[in-house]
């Protein structure tokens, strides 16, 4: 593989061919692959990690950076991020989303299949891998469609995405039609040694729902989505789990029975992984009083206790990832009254700060925060990603850890400014994002 | 919570979207300012000049028929310039959003509007984007709330339950109220309990079937009853609630029949209720399913008083959020 890469072919003029070599001295350096954690230098090498020492390093480099006081890590993954196109260009584009990824230290990405037209076919991903390609800078990976169409009943044409690269399957956040159809494309997928990412929630009980069913919701009339709809759908899937032995992700939980059960099946060594979106580590069912419509997500926000199992969850490694669930929106999705709005928050820069509010609050170590953002969701996606070992790509997120900063949508590089963070004070500032070694953003404020 | 939204800096309404948020002081005066247009209403000349040059506009995106009218007779008696609009769902559907209808109408130089849609959270959406000056009355929004039912039916327990030169809050304090059927899906049940616990009411009572009792009712301040015999006894008030017939479908109900067994007020459990009890209900009223027909027309029954009492509560909703400046301008 390349350490060059043709970034941004729309340009006129190229980009300045960056250095060969880099090293990064006195950085904290954070590498879960290894579990280091401590002052290192770090040297890049035509795009790879050539050598990670706490001594001074053995070769030659052609630039120095000096990171004293930062904090360097493996570039974030992300495992759900909707960029929007093709399909919604209203809401968002490539050129819009990567440089908000960029700027939030995301280097890889998984796209869910729900653009449109779905992701059902190796045309659609190669075309939107084509369109990606165009604003370039991120490692985006896609999931294809588990059924035609996201239809839940007849299953698409899983080798053949595979063989156009995805890297597993998914239904977005369309049902299946029966647990007949969950078991065969079960078997299916793992004959073709990939895992299939499921949004556990029955459909049928969650119907209309747009609100967690607790008192908040019972006190504002809003239709629920009792827990049961998460906690059953996990139970279903981790039957056939035990059935089939295929490997299935369960995407953005949001309930302490969920986490529980994923526990427990993780406990019998079934091969179940789990993530959560960073806002539901953060905000609670009693944030939608007053029709908060920016606080309208699916699944929905549960009870302060659901989350304080969730970070306890992802502190322990039960929950291997945090995603930004990044769902960007136009102005008008959110002008509605709270049940007629879409759901989504846009997410991608504000899932390092939200994470590093926890490190902050002592629910995570910083080894264990870079590890539920990199190397964790680089092994639930199978991907390449996520270690500082020598030989490695060079994807990095260099970051300052002390500043707290106020968020204000309109500062945000995203399309989306559906934020229910605004006026939060984050903390943790990305200072530079390279890709392959790359410098892709770099911020010095 | 947002309920500051429904007043303005001095405390004093300037939205009604729901009791919840509201005070006891605030809630008091509006029922004693309706007690002054319910004694107008009594006498010959029914018309007043409060709004006099002012223009309400009945924004109705589901059906209705009695809630409009009152709203609609009430704004005429203060001598509003009314207009009603009952907006098919279909038409926002055709691309004009809700806020483009609110916009629009605004431009007409509305000073009020009166708003039913079947989303919670209707009103206070409106409220949020109303301009300046622009005042929102909710009629009903999804499950939420329906400020105004449920006013008239907190004004219509003090009227028969209250002794002579009682405080209101003393009355609703030592009163026991059954509210009786689909409290799940109903904002006037939301509305009702809201109220009386505001007025101090120590014994709210939830009477339904698990399917109809929405999880985490008990945060509002209620206690549950799956027994109607245990709800409603020793009660001073029965609060009966429409249940619309098509909840069989969701597998809430095995039938209505059952329902009415149940939970119907009937003419024997009437007996069996204090004689000093009363028996209200928002209409429209299904007969043999939460009401025995008889018992609906029945000595006890307050449905009709509801009814005119709703115009009297409409008009001091009314005059108390528009009538303001006009009266201190005179």
């Amino acid at each position: 593989m390349s350490a060059r890469r043709d970034w941004s072919p729309q340009q006129d003029t190229p980009p300045p061919a960056p250095p060969r070599s880099l090293l990064i001295r006195n950085a904290r350096v954070l590498d879960p692959a290894s579990g280091f954690d401590g002052i290192a230098h770090l040297g890049i090498r035509d795009g790879r990690i050539a050598e990670l020492s706490q001594a001074e390093p053995r070769g030659e480099y052609e630039q120095t950076l000096d990171a004293r006081n930062l904090w360097l890590l493996p570039g974030l993954v992300d495992l759900a991020a909707r960029l929007r196109e093709p399909g919604h260009t209203h809401k968002a584009r490539f050129a819009s989303e990567i440089p908000a990824a960029q700027a939030g230290g995301i280097t890889s990405l998984v796209l869910p299949p729900d653009t449109q037209p779905v992701i059902d076919s190796p045309a659609n991903l190669l075309r939107v891998l084509r369109l990606a390609g165009q604003t370039g800078g991120l490692k985006l990976r896609v999931l294809g469609a588990l059924t035609q169409g996201l239809n839940g009943e007849a299953l698409a044409e899983l080798s053949a995405l595979k063989a156009a690269g995805a890297i597993g399957f998914a239904q977005g956040l369309k049902p299946l039609r029966d647990l007949l159809v969950a078991r065969r494309a079960l078997e299916y997928a793992r004959g073709l040694s990939l895992p299939v990412h499921v949004f556990a929630q029955d459909a049928a009980l969650a119907a209309g729902g747009c609100a967690h069913e607790g008192p908040v919701a019972t006190r504002l009339g809003l239709p629920p989505i009792p827990v049961a709809a998460e906690v059953a759908a996990i139970r279903a899937w981790i039957s056939l789990v035990e059935d089939t032995g295929a490997p299935v992700h369960f995407c953005r939980l949001s309930t302490a029975r969920g986490v529980e059960l994923v526990q427990s099946a993780q406990r019998r060594q079934l091969p179940v992984t789990a993530d959560v979106a960073a806002h539901q580590l953060w905000l609670c069912d009693r944030d939608i009083d007053g029709f908060n419509a920016l606080c309208h997500v699916i699944p929905p926000l549960r009870s302060a206790e659901d989350r304080q199992a969730l970070r306890q969850a992802v502190a322990s490694g039960v929950i291997g990832a945090i995603c930004s669930d990044h769902q960007p929106h136009e102005a008008d999705a959110k002008i509605n009254p709270f049940p007629l709005t879409e759901a989504g928050i846009s997410g991608l820069e504000t899932l390092l700060p939200l994470t590093l509010g926890l490190v902050q609050e002592g629910q995570l170590t910083p080894l264990a925060a870079a590890a539920r953002l990199s190397l964790g969701p680089a092994r639930i996606a199978g991907i390449e990603a996520g270690s500082l070992t020598p030989g490695a790509p060079a994807d990095l997120c260099l970051l300052d850890p002390a500043p707290s900063w106020v968020l204000r949508p309109e500062h945000l590089l995203s399309a989306g400014r559906n934020t229910p963070f605004a006026g939060w004070t984050l903390q943790g500032r990305v200072r530079r994002t390279l890709l392959d070694g790359y410098p892709v953003y770099a911020n010095a404020d | 919570m947002k309920s500051n939204l429904q007043l303005d800096a001095r405390g004093r309404l300037r939205h009604l979207l729901s009791l919840d948020g509201l005070s006891s002081d605030l809630i008091i005066d509006i029922l004693d300012t309706a007690e002054q247009h319910d004694k107008l209403l009594a006498g010959p000349e029914k018309k007043l000049g409060t709004l006099s040059g002012r223009t309400v506009i009945n924004l109705f995106f589901e059906p209705s028929t009695r809630t409009r009218t009152t709203f609609e007779l009430a704004a005429k008696r203060l001598s509003a310039d009314v207009l009603n609009l009952q907006v098919a769902a279909s038409s926002t559907s055709k691309g004009e959003t809700l806020f483009d209808t609110l916009k629009t109408l605004e431009a007409m130089q509305a000073d009020m509007f009166v708003i039913r849609h079947e989303s919670s959270g209707a009103a206070h959406f409106f409220a949020e984007h109303a301009a300046p000056g622009v005042a929102i009355l909710n009629a009903g929004d999804g499950r939420h709330a329906h400020p105004t039912q449920g006013l008239l039916d907190l004004f219509t327990i003090r009227r028969y339950k209250s002794l002579p030169g009682e405080a209101t809050r003393d009355c609703f304090s030592r009163l026991s109220v059954a509210i009786v059927g689909d409290v799940l899906h109903s904002r006037v049940a939301r509305s009702g309990i809201h109220g009386l616990r505001i007025l101090g009411c120590q014994d709210i009572r939830v009477v339904a079937p698990p399917t109809l009792v929405p999880v985490g009712i008990k945060e509002m301040g209620v206690s549950v009853h799956h027994d109607l015999e245990a709800g409603l006894d020793g009660v001073d008030v029965v609060m009966l609630l429409r249940l619309q017939k098509e909840r069989m479908l969701g597998a809430f109900l095995p039938s209505l029949g059952e329902f009415h067994r149940d939970y119907g007020l009937t003419r024997a459990r009437l007996a069996k209720l204090k004689p000093e009890a009363i028996v209200m209900h928002p209409g429209p009223i299904n007969r043999g399913v939460e009401i025995e027909g008889d018992v609906a027309y029945g000595p006890r029954s307050l449905i009709l008083q509801q009814v005119s009492h709703g115009i009297a509560i409409r008009m001091a909703v009314m005059s108390l959020i528009l009538g303001r400046d006009n009266g201190e301008r005179r």
